[in-house]
């Protein structure tokens, strides 16, 4: 009873945001009076009349984006809680995070073009490598956070190195992995634009760029809105499984 | 169960190359089955010796054995309360209390029965459910022990445990640790800077010094647990020389304090050892040692 009303709370909040990008489009629109920005009204049959078109792509930018994620975390989570839990390592590859964290990795595609090939691979690697060191940084101060005593406690039951980092470290770190996550989807998001729409064939991003080539504006507008659908899947996934994982906070 | 603690000494290294001594040669036994309440100036080391005792930290100098058997690490009859209690929030009151067991590789079956027993004993059983936070301070307290006894220990060490509740429910759960202690019959320190609950929970008191900790004093308490006891001519007689024994240590420290301080030898380490400058300003002359 209480969970149905606050599910249709949500959608009720979902049909206003809605409502209101498609109202500050729409004004904006009127207001430029350019091809190149038209009005939503024009613009949602023609997704309508992409959107079959558009699927592989959509399907190719959803699996290397998710992918991309998937394997960051994968990779991050470990380093991370390990740096976080090791002043030993920490004090080595601390300062290689310091390094490496405000690189922008993006300016590294054409390396990874010229090692990858021109395909999926090294776009997905740009967005995992960008996103790994996210996670690294948040998942190292997460374990750092930890107070004593929780340790002390688990280790105080008998528990072994295992049985800390399975009951205290893993699930004190999980709700702000999943941050990490949400907060990163839009990065993410944003690099997979950039490389799809400088090299390859495939993918959302080179939908948009090639509509902008063949000056077919309504097009690249259902790109765009495809686009932001799949940023909006991303949020959403990973705003839900952290609602879940933080219940014992609220 | 037997456990001996033999001239425990312990020195921690700052990182300015200089030593804090939390503990002096201290010697303790306890029986199975025995009650003893440590009670000392805050901060004076009584909670390190817990955790020795414990196996969570090891001495600079002397040993711990329990029968006989020298104590390397955490051993699992051994259970420990701290003071903040040490529960895990993102688990529920039930697998927080069921933890110990799982961490002793019982099946989640065979936990089920024994964690259930230990939250009713507390009185909890009917919030399995919940979260350590939406527990009041007494509650989690009480969650704390259940994990604590669901183990089934012969030894349980708890560190100033009740020090965050309120008067009367301090008292209640004082009523609550006794008749658990009455019941399953395991040996108990108890590590507290309250004299009344040290009287009311420990047949032995130990007295401490200030920091760095050795036994002042100890004091038989042969009444604790009679039926009336807290109103009883021997609790207040107890309580009575409990806290002149206190009042003997403190006083006796910072004597000790001042000789040195009249020897000039001083100088910042004062402060280190937990004597505030009012204690030793008698002897100062004002020309600036401490600069």
């Amino acid at each position: 009873m209480k969970n149905s009303r606050m599910i249709l709370k949500r959608i009720g909040c979902y049909l206003f945001a809605i409502a209101f990008v498609l109202a500050g489009w729409h004004i904006t629109a009127v207001l430029l009076q350019t091809p190149a920005l038209p009005t939503p009204a024009e613009t949602i049959p023609v997704f309508a009349q992409y959107a079959v078109s558009m699927w592989p792509d959509f399907l190719i930018s959803l699996e290397r984006v998710t992918l991309a994620l998937v394997i960051a975390a994968v990779l991050g989570v470990p380093c991370g809680l390990a740096l976080g839990r090791s002043p030993r390592l920490d004090a080595l590859f601390g300062p290689v995070l310091y390094i490496m964290y405000p690189l922008p990795k993006i300016v590294l595609l054409p390396i990874l073009l010229v090692l990858l090939g021109l395909g999926g691979a090294p776009k997905i690697a740009l967005i995992a490598l960008t996103i790994f060191f996210q996670i690294v940084v948040v998942m190292r101060d997460a374990a750092k956070s930890l107070p004593e005593q929780t340790i002390e406690s688990v280790r105080s039951l008998g528990g072994s190195r295992w049985d800390v980092w399975r009951h205290v470290i893993i699930p004190a770190a999980t709700p702000d992995l999943f941050t990490t996550l949400r907060v990163s989807s839009g990065i993410a998001i944003a690099i997979l634009f950039f490389a799809e729409a400088i090299v390859g064939s495939t993918g959302l991003g080179h939908f948009i760029m090639e509509s902008w080539s063949m000056v077919n504006y309504p097009r690249m507008f259902a790109g765009i809105i495809a686009f932001a659908l799949l940023g909006v899947i991303l949020y959403a996934i990973f705003d839900i499984v952290e609602r879940r994982l933080t219940r014992w906070k609220r | 169960m037997h456990l001996s603690l033999q001239h425990i000494s312990v020195r921690y290294g700052n990182a300015d190359g200089t030593h804090l001594e939390a503990v002096r040669d201290v010697s303790l036994e306890v029986d199975g089955g025995q009650a003893v309440a440590l009670i000392g100036p805050s901060g004076c080391g009584k909670s390190t010796l817990l955790r020795i005792a414990c196996g969570l930290l090891k001495p600079t100098e002397g040993t711990v054995s329990i029968d006989g058997e020298l104590l390397a690490g955490p051993r699992s009859a051994t259970a420990l309360i701290l003071q903040d209690f040490g529960l895990l929030p993102w688990k529920t009151v039930y697998k927080n209390a069921e933890l110990g067991l799982r961490i002793r590789g019982m099946s989640k079956a065979e936990c089920r029965e024994r964690t259930m027993h230990a939250l009713e004993q507390v009185g909890l059983a009917d919030m399995a459910n919940r979260y350590p936070k939406e527990l009041s301070g007494g509650m989690q307290q009480r969650l704390a022990l259940a994990r604590a006894l669901a183990l089934d220990v012969d030894l349980l060490l708890m560190d100033e445990p009740l020090s965050a509740l309120d008067a009367l429910l301090r008292e209640s759960l004082q009523e609550t640790l006794l008749e658990l202690w009455r019941e399953n019959r395991h040996a108990q320190i108890l590590v507290t800077h309250s004299i009344e609950e040290a009287v009311y929970l420990g047949q032995r008191i130990v007295v401490f010094s200030p920091r760095p900790a050795h036994v002042a004093a100890v004091i038989e308490n042969p009444h604790m647990g009679e039926p009336g006891f807290r109103t009883s001519q021997a609790y207040f007689e107890c309580c009575t020389d409990v806290r002149e024994a206190l009042n003997r240590a403190v006083a006796e420290a910072a004597d000790g304090e001042i000789a040195l301080a009249a020897g000039g030898e001083v100088a910042a380490a004062d402060e280190a050892r937990g004597v505030r400058a009012a204690d030793v300003a008698v002897t100062h002359s004002g020309e600036g040692r401490r600069a």
